[in-house]
């Protein structure tokens, strides 16, 4: 059984949702991440999605378009992120890790290079934005011969009967976008999201997990009584670069969003009792 | 790889995914597969409709001005001394350049969608003026998405898009020009998908924009090729035009593909040379990746990052390019060359001068090479320059450039 399968029995065994905690790998600096990924691990993380930085963000805010930019000029990329994963497995090897990004930077290393190296660093999954299940090609077959589990979206205008096409292809868990949008956008609505996860399980015995516009342990905790994950990502990037440009250092970006995932994770878990 | 051109290949591209051999695609985010899907469903019932295409052809023809003109460039060709070249005068059109022949078509497909509200990107501003142009006539709210870097080097087409209605929107994210701006409309339109047409302005973007932009472009070179055969009785040698995205080329190109005696040149802007990183060459110097929904030529770093790229012509300043031409140019049937930041200028002056014709900076490039080709070639050959656009935007750029102050 993959770690992200793994992670979600167990959790469902205790009736308690994922925390998806989203940050972009290199954002604020590059020594930042590891520490940042224990410290999310520690204040109630139960899978990590560390977000690859591209040139061209076309699905993200603009919250997350500047922790992209910033990454780059720090000097990241692909197999930088894959050296970070190496590292932060030196010492948490159960954590579920999840890379997610855009076709582009995964296409030109290859999708077997991708796997191998992948997978040897301690990955367990990709999520990538702009890869439909039309245009697969071989990297759920790579992705399967190391075991990865390739992440699918599905969107509030995904008719249900695509949804099961997307299904055959998805592993792992199924990642719902909240809303019609980019990351960040703040027009939420619960009942709306609760339906589709209710389509969606029409077709999928798979986890749920539901992302972009959830920002506060509020909104966490309506989108927790309907799914079984739920994805934080802007109001963290949003929050370590507020406090980065406020003078903070490194230790107070991270205890920034430690801070904020915690009351997140009160949110969640006030939901599930 | 070479194919046989006796066999029609090329109407069979795209496939029904969308892809020409390898390029092409839908490389979008999910929230946009069912936009796509039902803008393809429209358009194969409305490209068979009859009243659709009437008013399609109406509208090109009383309210763009078509069939824009074949003129003979005599005075140009003769102090070359080589091939007559003819100037396929797309610079004619209302708002003067091929980019309304897309917009009118797109336009028409929002309205008989049931939009509201269509938004673009634009680089050199053309596409920006053309789809406020027709959103004006037609009662669309409309948004232009320009990057920065563009806004400021050409400041009277965001005039003309800001008199004709339309909002501009300045987008400061990442290279601040073209392919930034096409990521600010792809982030509004999966906001907005519900009462918003996208309408984009060249061949590239996820399926079936290629195709569609394509089609509707394809009038200049089915004009050019009537025209041709009845002022020269012959068809031409060659066929020149600039690649950005590469629209303008396309349309040119299109209707001749099957004409084996047609040689084609997509001239894509060489910046300050292909040597350099300073250029927008994807075609000659780059490799292929995904970019705006489709896999195609681009300009990326070792990484898949991609790179910022170099024009004087806003309109050609873009990484990537349709992915029909990276197919036509591995099968070997279209040539891609450069032309330099220098030698587009040197056309500019030149043809404004010698023909009383003042063409764009992005078809300066085409310019500048067809006088090359033009002269390797003989008197008794001719050469078809698509003339895509008029250098009245451009004027306060080439200005600044000889240091005169207007």
């Amino acid at each position: 059984m993959s770690r992200i399968a793994g992670r979600f029995q167990q959790l469902a065994e205790r009736g308690r949702t994922a925390l998806i905690p989203y940050i972009v790998a290199g954002d604020p600096s590059q020594d930042v991440t590891v520490p940042l990924m224990h410290r999310m691990v520690e204040s109630g993380a139960d899978i990590i999605e560390l977000g690859v930085p591209f040139s061209d963000p076309m699905s993200e805010g603009p919250v997350i378009q500047q922790g992209h930019e910033r990454a780059l000029e720090n000097g990241m990329c692909l197999n930088r992120v894959l050296e970070l994963v190496q590292e932060f497995r030196k010492s948490d090897n159960t954590t579920p890790l999840l890379l997610m990004g855009y076709a582009n930077p995964v296409m030109y290393m290859g999708y077997a290079a991708f796997a191998d190296a992948a997978s040897a660093a301690g990955l367990d999954a990709l999520l990538t934005v702009d890869i439909p299940p039309e245009e697969v090609g071989d990297i759920n077959a790579e992705l399967q011969r190391v075991g990865m589990d390739n992440i699918f979206l599905v969107a509030p205008t995904t008719p249900e009967e695509r949804v099961s096409r997307i299904a055959a292809e998805a592993s792992g868990f199924i990642y719902y976008v909240s809303l019609k949008g980019v990351t960040g956008a703040g027009h939420l609505n619960v009942d709306e999201v609760a339906q589709r996860l209710a389509a969606i399980r029409r077709h999928s015995t798979l986890p749920l997990a539901v992302g972009f516009g959830i920002k506060d342990a509020e909104s966490a905790r309506t989108v927790a009584a309907v799914a079984d994950g739920v994805v934080v990502g802007s109001a963290l990037v949003n929050i370590m670069a507020q406090t980065v440009a406020d003078g903070g250092n490194a230790g107070q970006a991270i205890d920034a969003v430690a801070g904020l995932l915690h009351e997140i994770r009160k949110g969640i878990d006030s939901a599930a009792s | 790889m070479t194919i046989k051109m006796s066999e029609n290949v090329y109407a069979a591209v795209p496939d029904a995914q969308g892809h020409f051999g390898q390029y092409g695609g839908k490389f979008v985010a999910e929230t946009l597969m069912a936009a796509l899907a039902e803008l393809e469903a429209v358009y194969q019932a409305l490209a068979a409709d009859e009243q659709f295409q009437q008013e399609m052809d109406n509208d090109l023809q009383h309210y763009v001005g078509r069939p824009s003109p074949l003129y003979e460039a005599t005075r140009w060709s003769n102090t070359i001394g080589g091939a007559r070249i003819y100037l396929k005068r797309e610079d004619l059109n209302h708002t003067g350049a091929h980019k309304v022949n897309n917009t009118v078509g797109q336009a028409l497909l929002a309205k008989h969608m049931g939009k509201t509200r269509v938004i673009a990107e634009t680089g050199a501003g053309q596409h920006g003026v053309a789809t406020a142009t027709i959103a004006a006539r037609l009662g669309l709210d409309c948004v232009v998405f320009m990057g920065e870097t563009d806004i400021q080097r050409q400041a009277l087409n965001v005039y003309r898009m800001k008199l004709l209605g339309a909002e501009v929107v300045s987008v400061t994210s990442g290279s601040r020009t073209l392919k930034d701006a096409m990521n600010e409309a792809m982030r509004d339109w999966v906001t907005n998908v519900d009462t918003t047409f996208y309408i984009i302005g060249t061949v590239a973007g996820p399926h079936p924009y290629p195709m569609l932009v394509r089609d509707f472009q394809s009038v200049i070179g089915r004009e050019a090729r009537a025209q041709s055969l009845a002022q020269t009785g012959r068809l031409p040698d060659a066929l020149v035009a600039c690649v950005g995205g590469g629209s303008n080329a396309i349309g040119l190109f299109h209707p001749f593909l099957q004409d084996e005696t047609v040689a084609m040149y997509g001239v894509e802007a060489g910046g300050h040379g292909v040597s350099t990183n300073e250029h927008a060459a994807p075609l000659t110097a780059g490799t292929p990746g995904v970019l705006h929904g489709n896999r195609t030529y681009l300009m990326q770093d070792s990484d898949g990052q991609i790179m910022d790229t170099h024009s004087i012509s806003a309109g050609l300043d873009y990484p990537g390019v349709g992915p029909e031409h990276a197919w036509l140019k591995d099968i070997g049937r279209v040539n891609y060359v450069v032309a330099k930041d220098d030698e587009a200028l040197r056309a500019f002056h030149k043809l404004t001068k010698i023909e009383g014709i003042m063409p764009a900076l992005e078809t300066s490039h085409a310019l500048a090479y067809a006088e090359t080709l033009a002269a390797s070639m003989t008197p008794q050959q001719t050469i078809i320059v698509n003339l895509s656009g008029r250098g009245d935007k451009d004027i306060l750029t080439v200005a600044q450039i000889d240091g005169i102050v207007v």
